[in-house]
């Protein structure tokens, strides 16, 4: 990372095309073989306001984002008011001519000439910017083509022309910038958001099936399978409410679907008493809950990790579960992947809980090794003696041959009732007894099934930043800023924060010569958890709640 | 051939004399008609007295939450065209806590047959007003009366376009037996609201006040005109029309899976070049 990194921010009011433009960029930047980190700052409104699109780019690896601004690019006029803060001592600002640049150094772009039309003044600032990062304009103008072919070639060939006239007027300034340096020889890369690649990761394991109500960030996972409904064969359908779409989701799973549902902390809410029912049928759903700041509805376009507590606790009684927390996108993939694998073997409700800042940040992947993947446990259609069949034998692990009705003679019966082997309504006490010990079984599976923490580094006598989900990469560039300095530092990163092995990673945290929970929220949730069910005390907590990702800086400041 | 011991006897939980009873035989009777076998036929339930129902026939059963049964039973139906679904619970289920499952039901129209045990009031949890009871009857909990309007299920049916609305009474076990075979043929969604009496809870809706009332349709009412289905539906009082209020040959919903999702697995080979889509 270091000098080689270039942080860009695109700033302006929403509807203005900093999407676009950022994720132009960020794919040309991607297929010419850098690093990315995409953080993407949104009000919630359709229009007006201030938004930014930052991209955090490397020719080697990078993590996380970063406060320091390198290219700031104001598509409007509080774009410099907001961010002029952040400019680094090698910045430039770009904005428009007509507004000036406020005495900050950078360029005036003046797109009233380079454009025929305003529409065309995201491919003017395209073109800037793939000029003074020295990236090869054949992977600006291809994505061009790819975008606007549609539209005619007329389109695209006065596309073309303003990026070209854009990146000439550039050079002739002779701004003084430093070029990215060529990137590091890498295989094939996708850009791909978490969201996308958690549905990806669910659409490898087999979802077939998702019900929903829109709610951001959550939307964007059954967005992507929507995408790809048709070609996959998945059924998506828009609930009347978020209780609709988890029972839903259990009416299909008992059926035989592999279902996904994906929403936020107030819809989650609402869907508290389905993972209730999964628990209680034993009947699997695999829930996404994309994090943003609470209570109630917070600030609903922005990140926060406040919903363990939650999630951990949600439904009434008491059930087994596993909940899942992805730190990069390949976990996103492969933990979706295990999360519906894990959700079909012991027929429970399994969560991934991500956040509004992973939901929204491209990074570049390589593709999936989707060869690799273990095969995913499915419920069955048949069994040898129909007529015996029931529903919820008693079995040493807890886990009761599930079979879909209507492909054999047999008949298939769930209670949310107290019910007998057979799936019928008791009120026999010595069967709850039965039938409750058989369901909290599935718990010492699952607990020996739990992903241990990753570890990075080596945190004997060392600063150790323990963290959980979209906190990884944070983490990971604190670490590094602190052994750069000559200070011993590592990492401990849960991706499965419940059930968990304290044999995994108490050693660990006793090892370190102070441990650090660094958690996206007030309370310290997993810092607590751990506490509870250890007795474990961190040494020091950072926490941030106010809506944004964290980053190195934030947390070596607060050590 | 399927007969109505392939459904089973099972001890109920109901009190003695309950038009659950009658319902029950009425359901048997219709599933022998339609021939379909046990394993074939799905019931999603909710809580409640009339939820317990399909705990007492040989079926597949899905017994969710209370106002719950049209979701699951849409989950189920959607994952599988091949199972015949039914939803069967209460008025205060099916009217109160799942009044909104209910509006977008009739929206959606996907075929599902749906039997509402309406004996206006709650018996499960004794005696309270439900959606049905009519205004100012006097309850345990409304002891100055419900304080609000009644809803009229069918009304709202027909008035929203419903594909099949029609309405029982469980004292007329043959003539409702007639209309759930007719609410399963018909593909789409099938609303049949059966009035019956609650003999521990519901004085006024007696078993002899709805026999003195309840008459059928014949052939002088046309199902397939909304505004006499409309004008039938709105009656109430000293006649009640039973039989189907109204029929409409609106396509069912599409969207659902046309195989079994079951047995399919994915296409990996098309995954592959998804993923490599997205660079």
């Amino acid at each position: 990372m270091g000098a080689s990194s270039i942080n860009i921010v695109i700033g302006g009011e929403a509807g203005q095309g900093l999407v676009t433009v950022g994720e132009f960029l960020s794919r040309a930047l991607v297929r010419a073989g850098y690093a990315i980190v995409v953080t993407q700052d949104y009000q919630s409104r359709i229009r007006g306001g201030h938004n930014t699109f930052a991209i955090r780019v490397d020719s080697e690896t990078v993590a996380a984002p970063t406060e320091g601004i390198d290219l700031l690019v104001a598509l409007s006029t509080d774009t410099l008011a907001i961010h002029k803060n952040q400019l680094t001592d090698r910045a430039l600002v770009l904005a428009d001519a007509a507004h000036g640049l406020g005495g900050l150094p950078g360029l005036a772009i003046p797109y009233k000439e380079l454009c025929p039309k305003p529409l065309y003044e995201n491919m003017a600032a395209l073109g800037v910017l793939g000029e003074l990062l020295c990236l090869d304009p054949a992977f600006l103008t291809r994505l061009v083509a790819e975008k606007f072919g549609k539209k005619g070639e007329d389109v695209v060939a006065a596309n073309r022309q303003v990026f070209a006239a854009a990146a000439d007027w550039t050079r002739a300034q002779k701004a003084s910038f430093a070029c990215l340096a060529p990137p590091a020889a890498r295989g094939k890369r996708v850009m791909l958001h978490g969201n996308e690649a958690i549905a990806l990761g669910g659409m490898a394991a087999g979802i077939d099936f998702c019900s929903f109500y829109p709610m951001t960030p959550g939307t964007s996972v059954i967005q992507t399978y929507i995408d790809h409904a048709d070609r996959m064969g998945i059924v998506c359908e828009q609930a009347e409410d978020e209780i609709a779409a988890v029972i839903m989701a259990l009416g299909a799973s008992y059926a035989g679907a592999r279902p996904m549902v994906s929403t936020s902390g107030g819809g989650f809410a609402l869907m508290v008493e389905g993972v209730s029912l999964s628990g209680m049928l034993e009947t699997p759903v695999t829930i996404v809950v994309a994090q943003r700041p609470g209570p109630a509805t917070g600030l609903p376009t922005r990140t926060e990790q406040a919903d363990l507590d939650l999630v951990l606790h949600a439904g009434h009684g008491e059930f087994p579960r596993a909940i899942f927390a992805p730190g990069s996108i390949e976990q996103c993939f492969h933990l979706a992947h295990r999360a519906v694998d894990t959700a079909e073997r012991f027929q429970s409700p399994v969560f991934i809980l991500t956040d509004q800042f992973l939901a929204d940040s491209y990074r570049d992947v390589a593709p999936f090794d989707l060869d690799a993947l273990p095969v995913v446990s499915r419920a069955l259609t048949t069994v040898p003696d129909p007529a015996g069949y029931v529903r919820y034998a008693v079995t040493e692990d807890g886990v009761s041959p599930r079979l879909v009705p209507g492909f054999c003679e047999a008949t298939v019966v769930l209670d949310s009732d107290e019910h007998t082997p057979d799936g019928h309504i008791t009120e026999d006490l010595a069967v709850r007894v039965t039938m409750q010990d058989k369901r909290m079984r599935k718990l010492s599976g699952l607990a020996q099934a739990a992903l241990p923490p990753d570890v990075y580094g080596d945190p004997d006598g060392a600063t150790l930043f323990a963290c959980w989900g979209s906190t990884l990469g944070a983490a990971l560039e604190a670490a590094e800023a602190l052994s750069e300095k000559g200070e011993k530092a590592a990492v401990l990163h849960f991706s499965q924060v419940w059930p968990f092995a304290p044999d995994a990673f108490l050693p660990t945290l006793r090892k370190a010569r102070r441990a650090v929970m660094v958690e996206g929220n007030f309370a310290g949730q997993l810092a607590r958890l751990i506490r509870r069910e250890t007795g474990y005390a961190f040494d020091g907590r950072v926490n941030r709640y106010d809506g944004l990702p964290l980053t190195a800086a934030y947390i070596l400041e607060r050590l | 051939m399927v007969t109505a011991q392939d459904y089973g006897e099972f001890e109920t939980a109901w009190c003695p004399g309950c038009g659950n009873f009658s319902i029950r035989k009425a359901v048997v009777k219709a599933l022998v008609e339609l021939g379909l076998p046990p394993h074939k036929a799905v019931f999603s339930t909710g809580i409640g007295q009339a939820a317990k129902a399909p705990h007492y026939i040989r079926v597949n059963v899905f017994n969710g939450l209370h106002g719950r049964c049209l979701p699951a039973a849409t989950g189920i139906a959607l994952a599988n065209p091949q199972l015949a679904v039914f939803a069967e619970s209460g008025d205060g289920c099916s009217y109160g806590e799942g009044g909104n499952h209910f509006l977008a039901a009739l929206r959606r129209n996907i075929d599902i047959t749906y039997i509402v045990h309406d004996n206006q009031i709650y018996g499960l949890t004794k005696g309270q007003a439900s959606p049905t009871t009519p205004k100012g009857q006097k309850t345990k909990t409304q002891p100055h009366g419900a304080p609000s309007n009644a809803f009229n299920p069918v009304a709202v049916a027909v008035t929203m376009g419903a594909s099949f609305v029609a309405r029982g009474f469980a004292g007329e076990i043959d003539h409702l037996a007639g209309l759930i075979a007719a609410g399963a043929r018909h593909p789409g969604f099938s609303l049949i609201d059966v009035l019956q009496p609650c003999v521990s809870f519901n004085k006024v809706n007696t078993y002899a006040w709805y026999k003195e009332r309840c008459y059928k349709l014949g052939d002088d009412h046309d199902p397939s005109d909304p505004r006499a289905a409309l004008e039938r539906a709105m009656e109430w009082g000293e006649r009640i029309p039973i039989g189907i209020l109204y029929a409409n040959d609106r396509p069912a919903f599409g969207a659902g899976a046309k195989t079994p999702l079951a047995t399919r697995e994915p296409d990996m080979g098309a995954l592959r070049e998804i993923i490599e889509g997205y660079a």
